[in-house]
């Protein structure tokens, strides 16, 4: 048992390191941005992302397991892991915009596309170019989201007209194409009548609204359809067989493994502040209520970051990763929400404050109003209860009232 | 990163998996807990035969010299099997007492003795109910005699020998403080039995009146040595601890898949499924600490102290959830005497305190957490 890597994994950490070099200037000790997990970035901070982004790309870097001329080296997912792990050393842009595009729609397009489309979409998306969202979640279907109701009808000249909306779609307002996952036939039980497609979000009667959330911040938007005409060139897989290619999707965004969710604030953040402030018995990292709950959550910390080093290990030695990578956003999110709302208690009357008027620019009450979303976005908690639940320990799964049911004799309450 | 156990380390989990399943039941376990016996002897003297006893003592001092991961893999078993035998204060507290404030001659008279199962030992810390502190320790070792009493000490009631901590100058405080070595076949000592939680391991009360005991380490050396013999058991009684909930989670689901209310089995029921799905969710974060505490323990890190802090408070965590939410899984009948779903609720309550408390061992994760960012 070591944390050595092995001669292959050295020689190529040693590449990597060398290409970084020579490609991005090093941290020196300048601190991880806190930021909102759920933000993508706009503006300025956009151009620096699709800037590296093509960096990596010609060097193969960009999406290291994919084929040479593809963004990648065909490599391993453990060279994956390596190369994030030196790039977070280097004061470079976030690759955030392009990991929904990158992790989950251009895997599903070249699964399911024509070879003209592979051609024209593959490599705009790898270097940064064009930046791809997925529409799935639907006002009426959340955790449920084969209960979408975006419908799809295909006319005389074989092209289909989409009504309709999606929510909660990240980075929608600067993405430049989507995959959407709509309904083509209403008369068969809800997981049968779906078909898949692809579609620029700058098409004709495509309306893109920011949605404010509770933080103020915008990431996730609602899309308008109204009459969007699509080529039937640009469906994913036959028609009706949509949710087998939104599996394919959601499996791709699975095999990623967990990374720095959370927006790093956790125990040495809170340590830090208990360092600082004066309690009624001394200083707060002297209390033993505080302290207790600092080892609460440390416990939680380690044990995820030594349950990635068992994933990597299995990766490390060709293994596919066993069912623990699943557990991180259950415990993550909520020790987020905990440990943010135990360090404004303890700021007390200040804690009331936010941003730069908060101590620590307001670290915590930012991951405060974060955590309901991480508890909520990429699957709840409950859903990811569910799924362990269900795939991890085999239990069984929920009775489905609507299983057998068509789509449009489904109740839908309000 | 080679975060995981060997092949040949998994090898020797299967063997004694499978020994463990045929000789010691949960049958077995119910008859030490039915009788007036603190262990089961014929189980005990078939586990020393196999060498268990000696997996990390050195073969110069008699024993198999293979390293702590291997002990690892078998405390696991030995906690998923509650074996009712003296394992834990023999090979976890007393032999690492002895490997860590012995010296030469101690070594070589005991250790081997302990790895061919000869001998019973245990570790005696505390006083009284509270917290154990310097302060605390009452127990005087003058001119070679041991006077005091240590209470609840585990295997008392048949330990052969015990390590104790005591006090060589009264008010020194953590300066007099030194480990003593112990015959309690002696005169001297008397123990007398306690009911405990756990009955299927025996507890006692040890009293002594200039009782022969011998030095073990040095004066001043014994507060530091006994917490590093806890550090090092923390880490050994984890892995018990991962053991043990593992089986409460599989007991768990095993009744749940099988209980049919409503209709249909309750394991479809959210409320029983969500309950399960953060069983697995605990348990999988106990067993990666444990398994740092492995690489701390194997390697002598000097992370030891954080790692043994993490990997106890996060198992003890784990068992205590995983032993009374299987109680609950299975509903009335979970409490009763004849399932046994107690054992482990019980099990899980001795492991979490036998060494300290959780929340000392929290004041001493974040007093390793000052130090490692200091």
């Amino acid at each position: 048992m070591d944390f050595e890597d092995s001669p292959e994994e050295a020689a190529f950490r040693a590449e990597v390191r060398t290409w970084l070099d020579a490609n991005a200037r090093r941290r020196d000790g300048k601190r991880d941005r806190l930021v909102d997990e759920l933000e993508t970035a706009a503006g300025d901070e956009l151009a620096a992302s699709r800037a590296w982004q093509k960096t990596k790309a010609k060097a193969g870097y960009a999406r290291i397991t994919w084929p040479r001329g593809m963004g990648g080296i065909g490599g391993t997912p453990m060279q994956s892991i390596i190369f994030g792990q030196e790039e977070g050393k280097y004061d470079v842009a976030t690759g955030a915009p392009f990991a929904i595009g990158l992790g989950m729609c251009i895997p599903t397009l070249t699964t399911y596309g024509s070879d003209e489309a592979k051609k024209r979409y593959v490599w705009p998306a790898v270097q940064g170019d064009e930046i791809w969202c997925q529409l799935f979640s639907e006002p009426a279907g959340g955790s449920d989201v084969a209960n979408l109701r975006t419908k799809a009808e295909k006319g005389e000249d074989g092209a289909w007209t989409i009504n309709g909306s999606k929510i909660w779609t990240t980075g929608a307002q600067f993405s430049d194409y989507g995959i959407l996952l709509t309904r083509t036939d209403p008369h068969v039980p809800k997981h049968k009548g779906l078909t898949m497609f692809y579609l620029s979000m700058k098409a004709p009667g495509v309306d893109i609204r920011p949605i404010k959330q509770a933080s103020g911040n915008s990431g996730f938007n609602e899309i308008f359809f109204t009459d969007v005409k699509l080529p039937d060139s640009q469906r994913l897989g036959e028609v009706g067989q949509g949710w087998q290619v939104a599996l394919t999707t959601l499996m791709h965004e699975r095999l990623a493994v967990g990374g720095g969710q959370g927006g790093g604030l956790d125990v040495p953040q809170l340590m830090a502040l208990a360092r600082e402030l004066e309690l009624e018995d001394g200083p707060a990292i002297r209390n033993a209520a505080v302290r207790e709950k600092i080892a609460d959550w440390y416990v939680r910390s380690a044990g995820l970051k030594y349950t990635t080093f068992r994933t990597m290990t299995a990766l490390s030695q060709g293994k596919q990763p066993g069912p623990e990578a699943s557990i991180a956003k259950i415990v993550v999110a909520s020790k987020l929400q905990d440990l943010s709302a135990f360090a404004m208690d303890l700021e007390g009357e200040a804690g009331i404050l936010q941003g730069p008027d908060a101590p620590m620019q307001g670290a915590f009450q930012g991951g405060w109003l974060g955590a309901p979303g991480l508890r909520i976005a990429g699957g709840t908690d409950e859903i990811l209860r569910n799924i362990i639940a269900e795939r991890v320990l085999g239990l069984p799964g929920d009775i489905r009232v609507d299983k057998d049911v068509p789509f449009n004799k489904i109740p839908t309450g309000r | 990163m080679n975060f995981d156990f060997s092949d040949d380390q998994k090898m020797l989990k299967d063997q004694a998996r499978k020994f463990l399943s045929e000789k010691c039941t949960t049958r077995t376990v119910r008859a030490v807990f039915e009788s007036s016996a603190h262990h089961d002897a014929a189980l005990w003297k078939q586990i020393a035969q196999m060498g268990w006893t000696g997996t990390a003592i050195p073969e110069e001092f008699g024993g198999l010299g293979l390293g702590y991961l291997e002990l690892c893999v078998i405390a696991e078993e030995m906690g998923r099997a509650l074996a009712p035998v003296p394992f834990s204060s023999t090979v976890y507290l007393f032999a690492e007492a002895l490997l860590v404030a012995g010296g030469d001659a101690q070594k070589k008279t005991y250790l081997p003795q302990v790895a061919s199962g000869e001998i019973i030992g245990t570790f005696a810390r505390a006083e009284g109910p509270g917290a154990v502190l310097p302060k605390t320790i009452r127990t005087t070792l003058k001119n070679g005699k041991l006077s005091g009493r240590k209470i609840a000490v585990i295997d008392g009631p048949i330990a052969d020998f015990a390590v104790v901590l005591a006090q060589t100058s009264e008010g020194a405080g953590e300066r007099g403080l030194q480990l003593a070595l112990v015959d309690l076949k002696g005169a001297g000592v008397t123990r007398t039995a306690l009911d405990a939680l756990d009955a299927s391991r025996g507890h006692a009360d040890l009293v002594f009146e200039n009782a022969a005991a011998e030095p073990l380490g040095a004066i001043g050396e014994g507060w530091s040595d006994a917490n590093r013999v806890l550090d090092r058991a923390a880490i050994l009684i984890a892995f018990e601890q991962v053991g043990g909930a593992d089986v409460c989670l599989a007991a768990a689901k095993d009744y749940a898949m099988n209980r049919y209310a409503f209709g249909r089995p309750i394991a479809s029921f959210q409320a029983i499924k969500h309950k399960l799905a953060d069983m697995y969710v605990n348990n999988e974060l106990a067993r990666s600490n444990a398994y740092y505490g492995a690489w701390a323990l194997s390697t002598g890190a000097r992370e030891l102290p954080l790692a043994a802090a993490s990997a106890r408070v996060s198992a003890t965590q784990a068992f205590d959830f995983a032993a009374k939410e299987n109680i609950q899984t299975h509903g009335g009948i979970g409490f009763t005497w004849q399932m046994d779903c107690h054992f482990y609720y019980k099990r899980a309550k001795e492991t979490g305190l036998v060494l300290g408390p959780q929340r000392a061992w929290k004041d001493k994760l974040v007093t390793a957490l000052e130090t490692s960012n200091a």
